[in-house]
């Protein structure tokens, strides 16, 4: 082996001194850390502990909302998706056409439409919905939320199930079939196992866009983070109602994206060399 | 009140709603173009800043998408909205006691919206930029041209091209997020349906208008996005 094949590349030597880059970079450092310590600041100054006894344990119930809200509507939606998925995926022309359809619907649209087209504009065929006997589920503004959010979040769980799904090889199917499984069986044994695991940041980015979103279920008077925190802000006119709120929404999504990182890194550890 | 049919309600004009609803349609495209600018350029500087040799950089740079991604959009809205008056007001009772200030919903909203779509729009000018080969770097410098000219004729033309799909996800969502902004006062699309559907009591009509103009300014911009996909595709091939 020759010397010059063994050379190994290393990263350039740090540059010393003050070059213009190390000049912004420390002040912009040092404007987020003004920043920070001009919050906690804030927070200490404005420290009031009749506000804090009186709205913690309903942003408490607040988180509960959310998470409730997320949590269900995620596996409505994930239940939902799989035969919007299946039409997208079906070489039937009506199918495919209507599951592109609804995907192109709610994917096009925002979300808070698609809410308010539910919260409010259900509310048109209110005589019918009485006669059906759905009027009592559609009164609550929380079903109204779920049943949104579980529509919006099945199309995009489709289109990453779908993604997952085409993205194995077609020579896996192949090879199932010529083992002689059939097709639900290549699906579960061979083809989703190996779907998941390319499905899995999508799917966990979908699940930090919902708790995001979930945010706008306040504004259809449902009591929940964001509702709680509107609530104290109108009833204070304190704005640590939301910095507080703020902090519980960053502090969660920062939790939920690193707990996303270490399953992705448990779970593809056989495909690392 | 007469019942009115719904082509009345839906007429240009005293009767009808469709001219509300026009104009907020125009509201909600210029609020979104307003900001697509100022989304790009602070987007393109955090990405550079991202991929920057220098630590301190890279630190503010990831501190700053961390937030703005991590937030939801409703929140850093209201934060902004309603603390941003109370913040100029204490610096601002220095100068003048008695001044009082407002805050634009449509300037808010750009600014709001801009923040968040910088975030995401730096992730993908991220990803272009590793996907530019050092080499084109160093070819620049070996024909003598200085940082910012190699930057200017080299890698932003590749850049575009490469990261121009992402741009079209994240002008999308920016589409749709400019209906947040209804939500503390600004006359656009949803919030004129809402008042139309307040008024005449056809909610889901309203609503079904309001989202059928959203699906067509999404439709219109992936034509749009696609002929200027087509038109660089062409300058690519003429190479």
């Amino acid at each position: 082996m020759s010397a010059t094949a063994t050379m190994v590349e290393r990263p350039p030597p740090r540059a010393r001194g003050w070059p213009r880059r190390r000049i912004v970079g420390y002040a912009l450092v040092c404007l987020w850390i003004l920043f920070g310590i001009g919050i906690v600041s804030y927070l200490v100054l404005a420290w009031n502990a009749d506000f804090f006894a009186k709205y913690a344990p309903a942003y408490l119930r607040g988180l509960g909302v959310t998470l409730a809200l997320v949590s269900i509507s995620m596996v409505l939606g994930a239940i939902l998706s799989v035969p919007v998925a299946y039409g997208r995926m079906s070489s039937n022309r009506v199918l495919s056409g209507l599951a592109y359809c609804y995907v192109y619907f709610f994917r096009g649209t925002p979300l808070l439409v698609q809410t308010y087209l539910v919260y409010y504009g259900l509310g048109s065929f209110r005589v019918e919905l009485q006669s059906v006997g759905l009027w009592d589920f559609f009164k609550d503004a929380f079903n109204c939320g779920v049943f949104a959010f579980a529509l919006n979040t099945a199309a995009y769980q489709a289109e990453i199930l779908r993604g997952a799904i085409e993205s194995v090889p077609r020579g896996q199917w192949e090879g199932a079939a010529s083992l002689g499984l059939h097709k639900l069986q290549t699906l579960r044994k061979i083809i989703l196992p190996q779907a998941l695991i390319v499905a899995l940041r999508p799917y966990g980015n979908e699940l930090i866009l919902m708790v995001k979103a979930s945010a706008i279920v306040a504004i259809i008077t449902v009591y929940d983070l964001m509702g709680n925190a509107k609530l104290a802000f109108a009833n204070s006119f304190d704005i640590q109602a939301y910095i507080w709120v703020a902090l519980v929404y960053l502090v969660m999504v920062e939790i939920l994206r690193h707990g996303i990182e270490w399953i992705e890194r448990r779970i593809t550890i056989h495909l690392k060399r | 009140m007469p019942a009115q049919s719904i082509w009345t309600l839906l007429s240009w004009g005293p009767d009808g709603w469709l001219d509300d609803i026009a104009y907020g349609a125009l509201i909600t495209v210029a609020l979104a173009l307003a900001t697509l600018p100022i989304g790009l350029t602070i987007g393109f500087f955090i990405a550079l800043a991202k991929q920057s040799e220098e630590p301190s950089l890279r630190l503010a740079a990831n501190i700053y998408t961390t937030v703005f991604r991590g937030l939801p959009e409703l929140v850093t809205l209201f934060l902004f909205f309603f603390g941003m008056p109370i913040l100029l007001q204490h610096l601002i009772r220095y100068f003048r006691p008695d001044a009082t200030i407002d805050v634009n919903s449509f300037v808010a909203g750009m600014i709001v919206l801009a923040l968040i779509f910088s975030s995401y729009a730096s992730e993908v000018f991220l990803s272009a930029f590793r996907a530019i080969p050092k080499g084109q770097y160093e070819g620049g410098y070996a024909i003598g041209l200085s940082n910012w000219l190699t930057m200017r004729k080299v890698i932003v033309p590749q850049l575009l091209r490469i990261a121009f799909p992402g741009l079209e996800n994240c002008w999308l969502s920016l589409l749709k997020d400019t209906s947040l902004v209804s939500v503390v006062g600004l006359a656009e699309t949803l919030r004129n349906a809402s008042i139309a559907a307040r008024v005449t009591k056809h909610a889901f009509l309203f609503f079904g208008v309001a989202s059928l103009v959203f699906l067509g300014l999404a439709v219109v911009s992936s034509f749009a996005t696609s002929a200027i996909l087509r038109s660089l595709g062409r300058r690519e091939a003429q190479r």
